[in-house]
C-alpha cells in the first residue's frame, strides 16, 4: 500500500516534470504594453540608442558637408572638436599662459557651487523655520511665494547694476534664481511631516530645537538633496546667461566667445563638458543622499 | 499613576460639535477602553488629553493640575501609524528619549550617559522581543514588530499615562493576541493609567478595566452634526471575573458592531 503510495506519488512529481518540459518553450502571451517587463540587456540596449542615433546622424551630416567643402565650420568632424578640446586643455593660451580649458572650469564651478550652496542654506534654514514654525510661517510664506514668481533673468540688470560685474553679482543671481523654489518646497516637505511623529517626540521630551536637530532635519535631508539635484539645471542657465554678459572666463563666456568665430569645433565640446561635470554632480548627489538617509532607500541597500 | 478628571467637555468645529457634557474621572491605575461608532468623537477625545488639540470647553485636570495644552512627557502615546521615527534604527529610537531629556541643546547624551541609556534601550528591546532587530530601519520591520517597538519607545518614557489611539488596528489577528499580552504584562508592571481608543469590543473588554462607550443622546434629523457625543454607558469589569457576555452583547449593540461573535471570543481569549 504504501509502496504504491509512493509510487504515485513519484508518477505524479514525473507527471509534472514532463508538463513543466513540454511546456518549456513558453507560451506566447501577449502581456500589456505597461505589464511587459524589460530585461537588463534589453535596457542597456534601449538606454544606448538614442546615444547612438544622434551620435550616427551627427556623423552622416559633418560626413556630407565635410566632403562638399573641406573648410566647412558649422558640422565639424570629431577629430577637429577633439584636437580643439586638447588645445585648449593643455596648451598654454599665448597671451595670458593660462590652460584656458580648467580656468574655464574652475570659475564656472565655483560660481556655481557658490551659488548652489548659499540657497541650500538659505532653503534649509528658512525652509524648515516656515515650515515648522507658525509664527515664522505666517510672517515669510506670502512673501516667499510671490518672491518665487519674480523671472530672476529680469533681475540680472538691477544685479549689474547694484553689485558691479564681478562675481558677487553671478554667484548672487544664482541663489536668488534657484533659492525661493527651494525655499518652498523645504517648507512643504516640513508641513507634510506626519502630527503623529512631532507629537510623539513631544512625549519623549523633545523640544522646539532639539526636534528641528534629530526629527525635522534628517526627515528633510533626502527631499533638500533632490532639491539641490533640480536646482542645478535653472543654476547652469543662470551661470550660464550671468558669464555671456559680462565675464573674462567661465564655460559660458567662453561659449559665446568663439560663437563670433563659427567656432562649432569648441563649442559642440564644451557643451558635452558641462554635460559631463552636470551628470556627475548629479550622481555625486545621489550618493551622498544614500550615505546620509540610508533609511530613505530601503530597496538599495538589499 | 496619575487621576484623570474631565468635567463638561465640549469640543467644536465651527458649527460642528463633535464633543458635548463629557464627564470621567479615571483613577490611577486604572485602564480606559473607548469605544463608539467610527466619527463619534472618541480619537477627538484622545487628541485632547494628549494635548495636541485644545477643547472648547470644560476642564480637564490630569494628576492635580490644569492639562498643559501640549503634548509633554506626563502623557505618553502609541498611535495605529506613523509611531516610531523613520530615519532611526529601533535602538536609535529607544535612545531618542535620552537624547532628548538630558542631552541639552544637541540633543544627544555622549559618554556614560550614553552607555546607561543603551543599556537599558538594550534591556527594554529584550522585553518586547526586538533584540533581533536592534540595528534595523523601522521599514524593515513588520507591522507588529513596529507597534512593539513603539510600545517600547513610549514606556521607556515612562509616562504617567499612557494614551493608545487603536494602537493594534492595523495588525493581524494572531499578532493582535500577541501584544494584548505583552501590553497587560508591561501595564502591571509599571501601572500607569491607560486610555485606549479601540474599535474592537472585544479588545475593550479584554484589556480595560472600564469601557466607556460615546454615543450622542440628541439627534437633528436636519444638521446630523448639531450635537455632539458623550459618555452613553460606564461599565467597571472585574479583573477577575471577566466581562458577562450579555456586557458584550449590550455594547456591541450600542456601538452598531456587526461581529458580535468574534468581539465575545477575543473576551474570552
Amino acid at each position: 500500500m504504501l509502496a504504491r503510495g509512493i509510487g504515485a506519488v513519484n508518477a505524479g512529481q514525473h507527471a509534472g516534470q514532463e508538463v513543466a518540459r513540454a511546456g518549456r518553450p513558453r507560451p506566447k502571451v501577449r502581456l500589456r504594453l505597461i505589464n511587459a517587463r524589460v530585461s537588463r540587456g534589453g535596457a542597456l540596449f534601449l538606454g544606448v540608442l538614442p546615444f547612438l542615433v544622434v551620435a550616427a546622424a551627427y556623423l552622416i551630416a559633418s560626413g556630407k558637408r565635410l566632403a562638399a567643402n573641406p573648410a566647412d565650420k558649422l558640422l565639424p568632424s570629431p577629430a577637429q572638436m577633439w584636437s580643439a578640446f586638447l588645445d585648449l586643455a593643455t596648451v598654454p593660451d599665448k597671451r595670458s599662459g593660462d590652460l584656458i580649458l580648467w580656468v574655464d572650469t574652475y570659475a564656472s564651478l565655483v560660481r556655481l557651487f557658490s551659488g548652489v550652496g548659499v540657497a541650500t542654506l538659505v532653503a534649509l534654514s528658512l525652509g524648515i523655520a516656515i515650515g515648522f514654525i507658525p509664527r515664522v510661517q505666517a510672517f515669510l510664506l506670502p512673501f516667499i511665494t510671490v518672491i518665487c514668481v519674480i523671472p530672476p533673468l529680469a533681475l540680472l540688470p538691477i544685479l549689474f547694476i547694484t553689485l558691479g560685474l564681478g562675481e558677487t553679482a553671478k554667484i548672487t543671481l544664482i541663489a536668488l534664481g534657484v533659492a525661493p523654489v527651494m525655499v518652498r518646497d523645504i517648507a512643504n516637505r516640513v508641513m507634510e511631516l506626519p502630527t503623529e511623529l512631532v507629537a510623539k517626540a513631544q512625549t519623549l521630551g523633545g523640544n522646539s530645537w532639539t526636534m528641528v536637530l534629530r526629527l525635522v532635519l534628517p526627515q528633510v535631508m533626502p527631499r533638500l538633496i533632490t532639491c539641490v539635484r533640480l536646482a542645478l539645471g535653472p543654476a547652469w542657465l543662470f551661470l550660464i546667461a550671468a558669464e555671456a554678459i559680462a565675464s573674462t572666463e567661465g564655460l559660458g563666456y567662453r561659449i559665446f566667445l568663439v560663437r563670433r568665430y563659427l567656432s562649432m569645433d569648441v563649442i559642440l565640446p564644451y557643451v558635452a563638458w558641462i554635460t559631463l561635470l552636470a551628470v556627475i554632480t548629479d550622481w555625486l548627489l545621489v550618493r551622498l543622499s544614500h550615505i546620509i538617509s540610508p533609511w530613505a532607500h530601503p530597496v538599495q541597500d538589499k | 499613576m496619575s487621576r484623570i478628571v474631565v468635567h463638561g467637555l465640549e469640543k467644536n468645529y465651527g458649527d460642528a460639535c463633535v464633543l458635548e457634557q463629557v464627564n470621567v474621572t479615571a483613577e490611577p491605575g486604572e485602564f480606559l477602553s473607548l469605544v463608539g461608532a467610527s466619527g463619534c468623537g472618541k480619537s477627538t477625545f484622545l487628541r485632547i488629553l494628549l494635548g495636541q488639540e485644545q477643547q472648547s470647553g470644560g476642564v480637564v485636570i490630569v494628576g492635580d493640575r490644569l492639562i498643559v495644552p501640549e503634548p509633554t512627557p506626563q502623557r505618553g502615546i502609541v498611535f495605529q501609524r506613523y509611531s516610531v521615527f523613520p530615519h532611526l534604527t529601533a535602538i536609535q529610537n529607544l535612545l531618542l528619549i535620552e537624547d532628548f531629556r538630558s542631552g541639552g541643546p544637541f540633543g544627544r547624551v555622549f559618554g556614560a550617559r550614553r552607555r546607561n541609556a543603551r543599556k537599558e534601550a538594550e534591556a527594554m528591546l529584550e522585553r518586547v522581543g526586538l533584540a533581533h532587530a536592534r540595528d534595523l530601519y523601522p521599514a524593515s520591520l513588520s507591522g507588529g514588530m513596529q507597534q512593539r517597538l513603539a510600545i517600547a519607545q513610549t514606556l521607556l518614557g515612562r509616562p504617567q499615562i499612557l494614551l493608545l489611539d487603536e494602537p493594534f488596528g492595523a495588525l493581524d489577528p494572531g499578532i493582535r493576541v500577541e501584544m494584548h499580552e505583552l501590553l497587560t504584562e508591561l501595564w502591571t508592571e509599571h501601572g500607569m493609567t491607560v486610555v485606549m481608543v479601540t474599535h474592537d469590543i472585544g479588545e475593550a473588554f479584554k484589556l480595560g478595566t472600564r469601557v466607556l462607550v460615546f454615543d450622542k443622546v440628541r439627534h437633528d434629523p436636519q444638521f446630523p452634526s448639531a450635537y455632539g457625543a458623550t459618555i452613553t454607558y460606564d461599565l467597571k469589569l472585574d479583573r477577575k471575573n471577566r466581562a458577562s457576555s450579555q456586557d458584550v452583547a449590550k455594547v456591541a449593540a450600542m456601538v452598531g458592531t456587526t461581529r458580535l461573535d468574534s468581539a465575545i471570543a477575543t473576551t474570552a481569549s
